[in-house]
């Protein structure tokens, strides 16, 4: 299988860890990610919050180079990608004003987008494309005994995830299932982490971080598994800050690739986990065969 | 020109009506008359202020008499409005009603356009038309359908039960058919009602002794209606008689075999206490059950599900014998003249908003689960216990479960604001317990409603407008542990608040039945795009349907409160008793009709009527219509390929000389 | 003496059409039915931050209160979690309306001057627009310098972690054809409601 694949921004620099962990994953699983060329920022929300139509704009020059690829889905990773590249699909379809300067911009620089091309999360693709039992046939060292909080965010599961609840969604819960992981039900696992508030306002930003790595430690989760390369970074750098001001909240986050990796058995260099700031401890000694 | 094929010379007598100053503002009157007069045919031409005033229409039967008309063109307002009064006075004068054709230059014309000169010509161009179509008119009769006097009232709630008493009071044979084994309905569930707080049994086991106690009355419970055929007057309905395994008639309702059953304690959840208590697959629906006649779960019965049981139940009942494993489903037929349909409603599913939590977290509960905990009779005997067994301290009452809302249902439930506050007065009675309402608007309409919500506010029941989004149960601060925390924004004060509570009650709305689209089309009945039975008129006709003959009330057609259904139900029963009484329906003769030596049998009509009025006759193996059941929609004259079908008052030469009437200039 | 504010709305202070004009952006017409429930405040996270609630703001739209709306801290502190969003019974797109007050603040140049939240939108502007990627740890440090260069010292911590684990890059991200993505962006400038990088400054 091959996807055309956009990285974004976060996934070259502070979220490096979670392209890291993703490639050799999917290669494991036969998937092969090909990286758009010379693809350009998303715009994610800051550029939205400036100019709607340049943002769609920005967007669209991206949805024509993988369109150009000729395959058959765009993946992409981040949750601001995704949630960006996604709304500029929905705004190219319902309003003819936007549609008319993308395509004037498009024309311009010699592209072209139909607009038919879907933009899929990593997540959808290895539950639906590849299927649990595929994962699970490749599974080696099963995580058993390591209690899982699966975080999900809300860019990707809010408003345009068609392929899980946007309340509940479940796909990361039996993927860790399948992972032999046991996942901790976590009730904050949609809910805010501050995003880019934990730069700009920081004593508002980061206590919504706090609550989520609060609530994780109440319910004896060893690992936050999480979706979106800025959550990771706001529920894995700001620990001293926290333990400060509000408490101490001694948990890990990884990515959910990074757990996958260990779960098929590939090196621990591989996966990008010395990135953390926050280790995650040894996984838990698999039981003893009867 | 071809002139009707009846009696040689046409006299036509033209009258066009100012409508005050409606038309008369608008179109020249005096003008269209005098163009009229020239048309072949035309005896009389006049233009008058009001023609459906008493001189008016005296203006016409002079003329019939004076001048020999035989044939009479109105031009005024829309024939919904006054097409009976016209063929009235056209009967009046002696003709036969339908030579009579009326041209609408009010509602098509003199209100919709400004320019006078042109509306002048368009009405001049419409009275044209109907002018030339006129001559063509045929001589018809209405049709009379006698009325069988017996009423099926289907459905056993509040709203059935109400209509069968009326009737049966009045003399009228009824058959009331429910679904469960004991009529009721929701209302039987209840504890008290709002606004004066009586109590729900009290008010209802009478009615529902005097059904049973009625002779008129045919009650069949444990029962639905498989099948409606016929039309008003004439209804052939075919009842299934569900197996109790129980005889009706030797059944004393002692429930010595539920004791005697070979399941010690209930198993399976009640479904008159909505889950909260379980019963035995042997069960009597609840204490004040009518009929008092125990009902077997063949789902559930060891004997039935697998033949081997000690039959304890069998010996208990040793001196009457009543229960019988051999049961089985039975048919019945039978004749009836109207039918009232008072099918009810259902609650909204809280399991469809997991944001509130319901059935993830114990202690939120439906309100129709605190009815039953409330009620002294219920599963905990009136004690408020949440399903974790301690009293709850603290209550908070969502409003507006699955109503008002773009992703659910659209509608107001009406009744949820004043059922919540009535539970919160009786959980502020019956524990003390801090009781939080949140809501979005307070709908209390109706008699001692407004004094109801007053009284709320006096038991210290807090009132939050801010709708709930979501139940969480982790907490913020000390206090917030272990309770179930509501995070709302308190609009009046303009603050966002959280709330920890120790039980949360979900206001769940209403909604139609989930069979309700399969029933409907039994009854050949609409319904509304939101799934509520559909009235023929929201204002002037809320219990009669399109299907002459078939009436709604209560619930089924709009969510509403037990006065209003109450009102409905009396309402359907005194229509259908209006039907009985006249003892016959006059109906419209603009049905279709099929000329049999042009119809080549090839049953392209039969699936398209919406009415199920054309049928392929056995020996002929031609269609054939039932005029009754045609409302005269057309659709089966247009479709024919032979064109075999025709339609009284819509010949081809009537619509044809029309529309040479509208195009023809002069 | 004592002076006690006094606060009344009077019409001249509405600018007549603005709600409207917020209404004409894709998906945000639902406004116009919203029934001031609350739903969206009590689900947003950032609310209790809020000097006027998600609620007041969509108030406020509706009655053509520019001024207020704009000059308001509250719509940049919405994170885009859309929370409000898939809650909302009317299905009004709150998030998009509040992205649509975004854009007309700063192409007024209404918003609260100093304050993080715009000054890192603009940076992001300026910064796609020269590159056309994002080298976060080159953005923070540029909203730091703008905003409030103390924030630099207490980042330290962050500062040495991303070192220390390698996610620490101080070259810029580029694209190739940086001509070609300027030349998209820019091709919308005949419309004059549309800022340039150079007004963003």
């Amino acid at each position: 299988m091959k996807y055309a694949y956009f990285p974004g921004c976060s996934l070259k620099g502070l979220g490096r860890a979670y392209e890291e962990s993703l490639l050799p994953v999917m290669e494991k699983l036969g998937v092969e990610l090909v990286e758009l060329n010379d693809w350009n920022c998303c715009g994610a929300t800051a550029y939205m919050s400036v100019d709607e139509t340049k943002a769609c704009i920005l967007a669209a020059r991206n949805l024509a180079i993988a369109e150009k690829t000729g395959s058959r889905d765009l993946v992409t990773p981040c949750s601001a990608c995704y949630l960006v590249l996604n709304k500029t699909k929905h705004y190219l379809k319902d309003s003819p004003e936007i549609r008319g300067s993308v395509q004037r911009a498009l024309e311009g620089a010699g592209l072209r987008y139909s607009g038919e091309m879907p933009v899929r999360h990593p997540l959808d693709i290895l539950v639906h494309d590849v299927g649990l039992d595929v994962i699970r046939e490749k599974v080696v060292r099963p995580l058993t005994g390591l209690k899982v909080a699966p975080y999900y965010g809300c860019q990707v599961v809010r408003p345009y995830a068609t392929f899980d609840d946007a309340w509940n969604p479940t796909t990361m819960d039996r993927l860790l299932a399948t992972l032999g992981a046991e996942v901790v039900p976590y009730p904050l696992k949609t809910k805010c982490c501050g995003g880019s508030l934990t730069g700009t306002l920081p004593d508002t930003g980061l206590r919504l971080t706090y609550i989520l790595l609060k609530e994780a430690v109440r319910r004896g989760a060893d690992v936050i598994a999480t979706i979106c390369p800025l959550c990771q970074f706001n529920l894995d750098a700001y620990h001293d800050q926290l333990t400060r001001q509000w408490g101490p909240v001694p948990i890990p986050t990884v990515y959910f690739t990074q757990l996958m990796g260990l779960a098929f058995g590939l090196p621990e260099s591989q996966l990008g986990l010395r990135r953390n700031f926050v280790r995650m401890k040894p996984l838990p000694a698999l039981p003893a065969r009867a | 020109m071809k002139t009707n094929l009846t009696n040689g010379d046409i006299r036509i007598g033209f009258y066009i009506c100012h409508c005050g100053h409606n038309i008369g503002g608008v179109v020249d009157c005096t003008a269209v008359a005098h163009e009229i007069t020239g048309l072949p045919g035309v005896v009389v031409s006049r233009d008058y202020k009001y023609m459906c005033s008493d001189p008016g229409q005296e203006l016409i039967r002079n003329d019939i008499r004076e001048h020999a008309l035989n044939r009479i063109v109105v031009a005024s307002c829309s024939p919904l409005l006054h097409e009976h009064t016209f063929r009235n006075a056209v009967e009046a004068g002696g003709l036969n009603r339908y030579f009579f054709q009326m041209v609408n230059i009010r509602e098509h014309d003199s209100w919709v356009h400004t320019d006078h000169a042109k509306a002048t010509t368009k009405a001049v161009a419409l009275a044209r038309a109907a002018v030339l179509r006129v001559r063509f008119h045929r001589a018809l009769e209405t049709t009379r359908v006698a009325i069988h006097p017996d009423v099926l009232v289907v459905g056993g709630g509040i709203s059935g039960i109400h209509a069968a008493l009326t009737l049966a009071n009045a003399g009228k044979k009824v058959y009331l058919v429910e679904r469960d084994p004991s009529i009721g309905g929701h209302m039987a569930k209840f504890d008290k009602t709002f606004p004066t707080l009586d109590c729900a049994a009290c008010i209802l086991t009478p009615k529902m002794s005097a059904v049973r106690a009625n002779k008129n009355i045919k009650l069949w419970t444990y029962s639905e209606v498989a099948k409606v055929d016929g039309y008003v007057g004439n209804y052939t309905v075919t009842v299934r008689r569900k197996p109790r395994y129980v005889n009706e008639e030797l059944c004393i309702g002692c429930q010595e075999c539920i004791e005697a059953c070979v399941f010690k304690e209930g198993k399976y959840p009640d479904e008159f206490n909505v889950g909260l208590s379980k019963r035995k697959p042997i069960y009597i629906p609840f204490p004040q059950a009518v009929p008092q006649v125990v009902v077997i779960d063949p789902e559930r019965c060891l004997q039935l599900k697998s033949g081997r049981c000690k039959k304890t139940c069998v010996e208990a009942c040793a001196d009457r014998q009543a229960i019988d494993f051999t049961q089985k489903e039975e048919m019945a037929e039978i004749k009836v003249g109207n039918i009232i349909v008072a099918t009810g409603f259902k609650l909204f599913d809280a399991k469809r908003i997991p944001q509130y939590g319901y059935g993830l977290y114990p202690n939120v509960v439906t309100s129709i689960e605190l009815e039953r905990l409330v009620t002294s009779s219920g599963p905990t005997g009136g004690e408020i216990i949440m399903r974790d067994g301690r009293t709850p301290q603290s209550v908070a009452f969502v409003l507006c479960v699955g109503s008002r809302d773009f992703r659910t249902n659209r509608w107001c439930s009406r009744t949820c604001c004043m059922h919540s506050m009535k539970l919160a007065q009786l959980v502020r009675e019956h524990t003390g317990a801090d009781v939080t309402v949140f809501y979005l608007d307070i709908r209390a309409p109706g008699k001692g409603c407004e004094e109801f919500y007053d009284k709320s506010l006096k038991d210290g029941i807090q009132f939050v407008r801010g709708r709930v989004a979501e139940v969480t149960d982790w907490a913020l601060t000390p206090e917030e542990e272990g309770k179930l925390v509501i995070r709302a924004e308190d609009t009046l004060a303009g603050v966002v608040r959280r709330i920890p509570v120790d039980m949360i009650v979900l206001a769940v709305g209403m909604e139609p039945q989930a069979d309700s689209q399969a029933v409907r089309r039994l009854f050949n009945m609409s319904c509304g795009s939101e799934g509520w039975f559909l009235e023929k008129h929201p204002k002037l006709a809320p219990v009669s349907t399109f299907t002459d003959g078939v009436f709604i009330a209560g619930c089924c057609q709009g969510p509403k409160d037990i006065p209003d259904s109450i009102a409905q139900a009396g309402a359907a029963a005194a229509e259908a008793m209006a039907l009985i009484d006249r003892g016959y329906i006059e109906q419209e003769p603009n049905t279709a009709y099929v000329v049999e030596e042009d119809c080549s049998g090839c049953k392209s009509c039969l699936p398209l009527c919406p009415y199920t009025a054309i049928t392929l006759d056995g020996t002929t193996q031609k269609a054939t219509i039932n005029a009754a059941l045609c409302k005269g929609c057309g659709t089966c004259v247009a479709a024919c390929p032979s064109g075999s079908i025709r339609q009284h008052l819509f010949e081809d030469d009537e619509i044809f000389s029309e529309i040479e009437g509208v195009l023809t200039h002069a | 003496m004592i002076q006690v504010p006094r606060t009344v709305k009077y019409e001249a202070e509405r600018v007549k059409g603005f709600g409207r004009e917020i209404m004409s952006v894709p998906g945000c017409e639902q406004l116009m039915r919203c029934i001031q429930c609350g739903t969206c405040s009590g689900t947003c996270p950032l609310s209790v931050y809020m000097e006027h609630s998600p609620r007041q703001i969509m108030a406020l739209v509706r009655a053509d209160f520019k001024d207020e709306v704009l000059r308001s801290r509250s719509i940049w502190l919405c994170a885009s979690c859309y929370a409000c969003t898939v809650e909302c019974p009317r299905e009004i797109r709150i998030t998009d309306i509040m992205y649509a007050l975004k854009q007309r603040a700063i192409l007024e140049g209404i918003y609260p001057k100093r304050f993080p939240i715009p000054i890192l939108a603009k940076e992001f502007f300026k910064m796609v627009h020269s590159k056309g990627r994002i080298t976060e740890t080159l953005l923070v440090m540029r909203l730091f310098l703008r905003a409030n260069w103390r924030a630099v010292l207490s980042s330290w911590r962050q500062g040495i972690g991303l070192i220390r684990t390698g996610r620490f890059v101080l070259r810029h991200e580029r694209i190739e054809n940086r001509a070609q993505l300027a030349g998209m962006l820019d091709s919308d400038l005949h419309d004059e409601r549309r800022i340039t990088p150079k007004e963003a400054a």
